[in-house]
């Protein structure tokens, strides 16, 4: 049940882009088409996961063993560069055209805040190694819906006739600002 | 001469909230308020100007491969010291600004600049890029924080603008946020065009 609850919170309640305004910038960087904020999520889940463990077990084991931390936010960036970097690696190799159209954007992920707000949010809300996974997984999966039904808009909004002042970002991000209000009527569920 | 443009060329050419779009998180995150705001551009600005100043010294000793994350290490290591000295000096701003304050490190205009112009130009020149473009961006974040506050709760820097009946709490709260910034930058585009 509990864990239900950290899902449903981070998904719709707290959703990371749309309420707490992490991960932003990939948020109107990759959100032109469905497929690439697809791809973009796939690897957002797996990098955020993959980072809130290692952080997670450098917090408990290295950093409060022997009292050291104020090292936090330079280790967990550069465990996340270093996962990030991996991740590039292997996707290069895997399907190397997601890779192409995830492009400059993959990088990137080292520098989305959502990566690294979530590794220091779950040590702030001391939650236990299962807890911090579960808030990871579904921070990533509140992310991809919200970058989904985004990039969804946008690939219609692309034929609607938009005022001349208003074209490219600012109308993403009235959208965006739209968005955020239909996401305002699940604040009080949990 | 030069510097004097690299200052402004942050402050008003290439703005980063308004015509590089970097840094967004921040941006819309602490806007809350006009105080706010302005705290988290300081914030940024000493962060800037620092970071530019030691990789401007130290870049060309740093081999090519391991060049962003040494970068990102020099930028957490002055994060970390606006982390602790906010903490203990301003504790309410630090308090609002909360999880924003060690997302400084992930800031893409911090990185951006380090990669763009303090690793390939002098310490002097990157000084100035640091500073233009910090206080560029506390200029647009004090700006929208402005903005969000006025429409929000009727007052700007905590003095009552509207009567105590005025409000529009969406202003304050997140689609606000998004709408705020993304009619400013509407307007901005088009004084841009206007000149």
């Amino acid at each position: 049940m509990e864990y239900i609850l950290i899902f449903i919170a981070a998904v719709f309640v707290n959703n990371v882009v749309l309420t707490q305004f992490l991960g932003i910038c990939p948020f109107l960087g990759v959100s032109k088409k469905v497929s690439t904020a697809v791809g973009m999520t796939g690897a957002l889940t797996f990098v955020m996961i993959l980072a809130t463990l290692v952080t997670f077990i450098i917090q408990k084991s290295i950093l409060d063993k022997f009292g050291i931390g104020f090292m936090q936010t330079i280790t967990f960036i550069l465990v996340i560069a270093a996962l990030v970097q991996m991740v590039e690696i292997i996707l290069k190799k895997v399907s190397p055209a997601l890779y192409q159209a995830l492009g400059v954007f993959l990088p990137l992920i080292t520098t989305n805040c959502a990566v690294l707000g979530v590794a220091i949010m779950v040590i702030q809300k001391d939650y236990n190694l299962l807890e911090s996974l579960v808030f990871a997984a579904s921070t990533a999966i509140g992310f991809g819906l919200a970058l989904t039904i985004f990039a969804g808009i946008r690939e219609h909004m692309e034929m609607v006739n938009v005022p001349k002042g208003m074209k490219g970002s600012p109308i993403a991000l009235v959208t965006a600002g739209l968005l955020a209000m239909a996401f305002m009527g699940f604040s009080g569920i949990v | 001469m030069s510097h004097i443009k690299t200052l402004t060329n942050g402050l008003f050419r290439e703005n980063p909230t308004f015509s590089l779009l970097l840094g967004m998180c921040p941006t819309l995150g602490v806007t809350t308020s006009a105080f706010n705001g302005m705290g988290m551009g300081l914030a940024t600005t000493f962060v800037l100007v620092m970071s530019n100043l030691v990789i401007s010294l130290v870049a060309n000793l740093i081999p090519d491969k391991v060049r962003i994350p040494a970068f990102i290490v020099i930028i957490a290591a002055f994060v970390t010291i606006v982390d602790f000295s906010m903490q203990a000096y301003v504790p309410a701003l630090y308090e609002s600004l909360g999880l924003f304050i060690p997302l400084i490190v992930v800031n893409c205009i911090v990185l951006g600049r380090a990669e763009a112009f303090a690793s390939k130009n002098g310490a002097i020149a990157s000084i100035f890029d640091g500073l233009g473009m910090g206080l560029g961006f506390t200029m647009s974040l004090t700006l929208l924080g402005s903005v969000r506050e006025l429409l929000g709760s009727g007052k700007i820097f905590d003095i009552t603008v509207m009567s105590d009946q005025y409000g529009m709490l969406a202003f304050v709260l997140a689609p606000g946020g998004f709408l705020a910034l993304g009619f400013l930058i509407a307007i901005v585009n088009r004084l841009r065009k206007a000149n």
